[in-house]
């Protein structure tokens, strides 16, 4: 088949299974553009900012764990997408970048709408092409797909000057069925003896737990997790990106870890004896101060990535593999083998963790006259049946959203962990609302973060969409002014926007729903009203008490056993800001 | 300690400033940076001299493998290598003064290069200590220019770092 440039990519992407492209036109991409009107297979999805773009592909990919496509063109089409490539790179999610670039002669020359792609997204891609001969270009979207979507995922972008896609030059096509990468072969099974070394060490704890993460979830391993958890009866404490890989409202689950992790998850960490890390990578939120991180425990480590083991915290015994089939040998070798768990460590270790679930870390005052963003979530749960898709933006509001919706299912929750985008959440539902139109998807947000990408409510409308905005209103950027109020005696610098807009008639004005909430026994009613308008999308601004804090909370500083609880349910709250 | 990494990588646009970029991302140092083309045009040779700790060194040769464009590398401080760096110097030296930078170039096993009535310009090759020693031995008020290549090396024995 003879096929220009352009139609080799869009040709490409189809050969790929690529559903959706998330994108915005310009010069650079025009040939590109022009190959999309002419076909019907694969879908453009035209966002109003390409970092919205971004955010969908990423959403669309967190989802499904399918690659996330976009297009962009050159220069500030380009740029623009960098912040949404970096929240990708961050937490590892698969994507395909296609940018634009200035037509190769004048590369270089300063052209008009020229910026150096490649070396702009260098330090936050997996890795990156510029394309400098048509002939090549299938071969390397096929690599980029290859590349993003093994061994530890990430971003890809391809940089393609306008002349490759010249309508005018044909070369014959062919979409390679695999392509090998000599210097690239990701370890998949883990080493045999790494892996009965690490068997031994968990047969013989005495008051183990199980960190899992964002690679349980990469991996496509929570059955494999939940199996292996199960088998042994230890605890499982998640991370902010492994939420839902063990379900939440399993008893051996024990919450979130740190920052804004449980008590109970913390304090078992601290205590422990035999961690076992699997596809988490030891992140300052999670481990607090270095030094007095888990003092008492030997630490195993499963990931795919060699660079995340003893990155910050040193580690006893490495598996270098993809979770799935190292999880399923542990699990064999387990089950082979005549040694079993302590039964006795094991009591005397759970009753310990009921002592610590006894402290209640999550209570909150439920007799407030405000409304509270806890309830705001516990409703949104109950409303959704714990089966929504959440996305949410960043902030408190985003602790809350991951502390009060127990996820019992992998690749529902989705939010920005590593780079912590605002942003993030309204573009991300979209790209989640379009792989699952059936499903309810939720956008947790705030006040501040939700005027980031605000003007995506207009691609919700014309791509119908309907994704449930909930906007814990606190009119603070509640985040920072939690950490002013800790760590600057709250002088409130800056935390505060004199103006926000009428949420409600901003939603309007896009052509969705707008609703107001401004009572707790209102917000119940509200879910339902909002959830039950199936083909549209609903902006709920929900007033919120404006001095609410996330808690519990390690400070800066601190260990995992020196937490900062909630003083008593309403004496910390219901107050006046200074 | 001082850490010699050879690394072979893909002889491709870009890659040298994947490196590079890396190391500045991450704060490691760079003492000094060779690169060549090998015998298979396709790849590069490069050597990268660098200090730190065990545990940063464990990083970095994991950082730059996990570089998509590096195909293998090695930390020849890990096995008994061959070190070597080419040094040019030009030295003032006039009168009594020439005939003991020649002798001097003769302990350091140094080839003069060039000659004018007023300088020398002195060649030698060695592990890098020991053209610092030669530097050291030279009075500083008639270095006029010290030209060093940074260090390349190679292990010993049979075994080769290639595909
Ligand atoms: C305001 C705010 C507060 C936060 N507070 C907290 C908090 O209290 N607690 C918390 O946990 N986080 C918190 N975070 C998130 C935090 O910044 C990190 O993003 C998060 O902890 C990282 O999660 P992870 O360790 O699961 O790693 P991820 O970033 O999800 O990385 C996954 C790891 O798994 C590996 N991997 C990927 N695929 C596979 C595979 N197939 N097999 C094996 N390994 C694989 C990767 O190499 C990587 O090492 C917060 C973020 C924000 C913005
Ligand atoms: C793009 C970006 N800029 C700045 C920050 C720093 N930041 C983190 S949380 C936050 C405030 C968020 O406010 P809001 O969205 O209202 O959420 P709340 O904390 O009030 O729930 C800010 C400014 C960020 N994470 N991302
Ligand atoms: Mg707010």
């Amino acid at each position: 088949m003879e096929l220009n440039g352009a139609q080799i990519v869009i040709q490409s992407l189809k050969d790929e299974g690529v559903e959706y492209i998330f994108g915005y036109p310009g010069g650079a991409v025009l040939h590109l553009y022009d190959a999309i009107f002419q076909q019907d297979d694969v879908k453009h999805i035209l966002v109003r900012h390409e970092q919205g773009a971004t955010h969908a592909a990423d959403g669309y990919a967190r989802a499904t764990g399918k690659p996330g496509v976009v297009l962009v063109t050159s220069g500030p089409g380009a740029t623009n997408a960098v912040t949404g490539i970096a929240t990708a790179y961050m937490d590892s999610i698969p994507m395909v970048i296609i940018s634009g670039q200035v037509p190769s002669p004048v590369i270089g020359s300063d052209a008009f709408q020229e910026v150096d792609m490649v070396g702009i997204t260098r330090p936050c891609v997996k890795h990156n092409f510029l394309v400098k001969d048509v002939s090549k270009l299938a071969e390397t979207i096929k690599k980029a797909f290859h590349v993003a979507t093994t061994g530890r995922p990430g971003p890809v972008v391809i940089d393609i000057p306008k002349d490759i896609t010249d309508p005018r030059i044909k070369v014959s096509y062919k979409y390679p069925k695999k392509v090998t990468i000599r210097s690239y072969n990701p370890e998949v099974n883990g080493d045999k003896e790494q892996i009965k070394k690490a068997v031994e060490l968990l047969l013989t704890a005495q008051k183990p737990i199980i960190y899992s993460g964002g690679g349980v979830v990469l991996g496509e391993a929570s059955k494999e997790l939940i199996n292996f958890a199960q088998t042994l009866g230890f605890p499982v404490t998640n991370t902010l990106m492994g939420l839902g890989a063990y379900p939440a409202t399993d008893k051996q689950f024990v919450g979130m870890l740190g920052m804004h992790g449980t008590y109970e998850a913390n304090m078992a960490m601290h205590e422990s004896d035999v961690i076992i890390a699997i596809g988490a990578r030891f992140d300052d939120r999670v481990t607090g101060k270095l030094d007095e991180f888990c003092p008492y425990a030997q630490i195993i480590h499963i990931d795919v990535d060699p660079a995340s083991i003893s990155k910050t915290v040193k580690v006893a015994i490495p598996v270098v593999g993809d979770v799935k089939p190292v999880l399923k040998q542990m699990l064999e070798l387990i089950k082979d083998s005549k040694k079993k768990p302590s039964k006795k460590a094991l009591e005397s270790w759970w009753n310990q963790i009921d002592q610590w679930r006894a402290v209640q870390c999550l209570e909150y005052d439920r007799e407030s006259r405000l409304i509270k963003p806890q309830y705001v979530i516990e409703q949104l749960y109950q409303v959704t049946k714990g089966e929504a898709y959440v996305t949410s933006d960043v902030g408190q509001h985003q602790m809350w959203a991951a502390q009060y919706y127990p996820f019992d299912k992998p690749r529902r929750w989705i939010n920005s962990g590593g780079l912590g985008t605002m942003g993030f959440g309204l573009p991300a539902a979209i790209g989640v609302k379009l792989a699952f139109p059936d499903s309810d998807v939720a956008c947790v947000t705030g006040d501040a973060s939700i005027q980031m990408c605000i003007q995506e409510l207009s691609t919700a409308l014309q791509y119908k969409t309907p994704v449930k905005i909930i906007n814990l209103n606190n009119s603070y950027m509640g985040m920072v002014r939690q950490w002013q109020e800790f760590s600057y005696e709250s002088r409130y610098s800056h935390s505060y926007m004199d103006t926000i807009p009428e949420f409600v008639k901003l939603a309007e004005a896009y052509g969705h729903v707008g609703m107001r909430v401004d009572k707790p026994e209102d917000v119940r009613p509200a879910l339902e009203e909002a959830f039950a308008m199936k083909d549209r999308t609903v902006f709920m601004d929900i007033l919120t008490d404006r001095t609410e804090n996330v808690y519990p909370m390690i400070e800066s500083g601190k260990g995992h056993h020196d937490m900062t609880l909630r003083v008593a349910p309403g004496t910390s709250t219901d107050r006046e800001l200074a | 300690m001082k850490h010699i990494i050879s690394i072979l990588i893909e002889n491709e646009a870009g890659a040298l400033s994947r490196v590079a970029g890396l190391f500045s991302a991450r704060g490691y140092n760079i003492e000094s940076l060779t690169v060549a083309v090998t015998e298979d045009p396709s790849l590069s040779r490069m050597t990268l001299v660098t200090r730190g700790s065990e545990d940063v060194i464990e990083q970095i040769t994991k950082q730059l493998n996990k570089l998509i464009d590096v195909v293998k590398l090695i930390d020849l401080a890990e096995s008994v290598h061959i070190e070597r760096e080419l040094m040019m110097v030009k030295i003032k030296t006039t009168g009594q003064s020439r005939e003991e930078i020649r002798s001097m170039a003769d302990i350091f096993r140094g080839k003069i290069l060039d000659v004018t009535p007023t300088s020398y310009v002195v060649e030698m090759t060695g592990p890098s200590s020991k053209l610092d020693a030669f530097i050291a031995a030279i009075a500083p008020d008639s270095l006029i220019e010290v030209v060093r290549s940074g260090a390349t090396g190679i292990s010993r024995g049979e075994q080769g770092l290639h595909l």
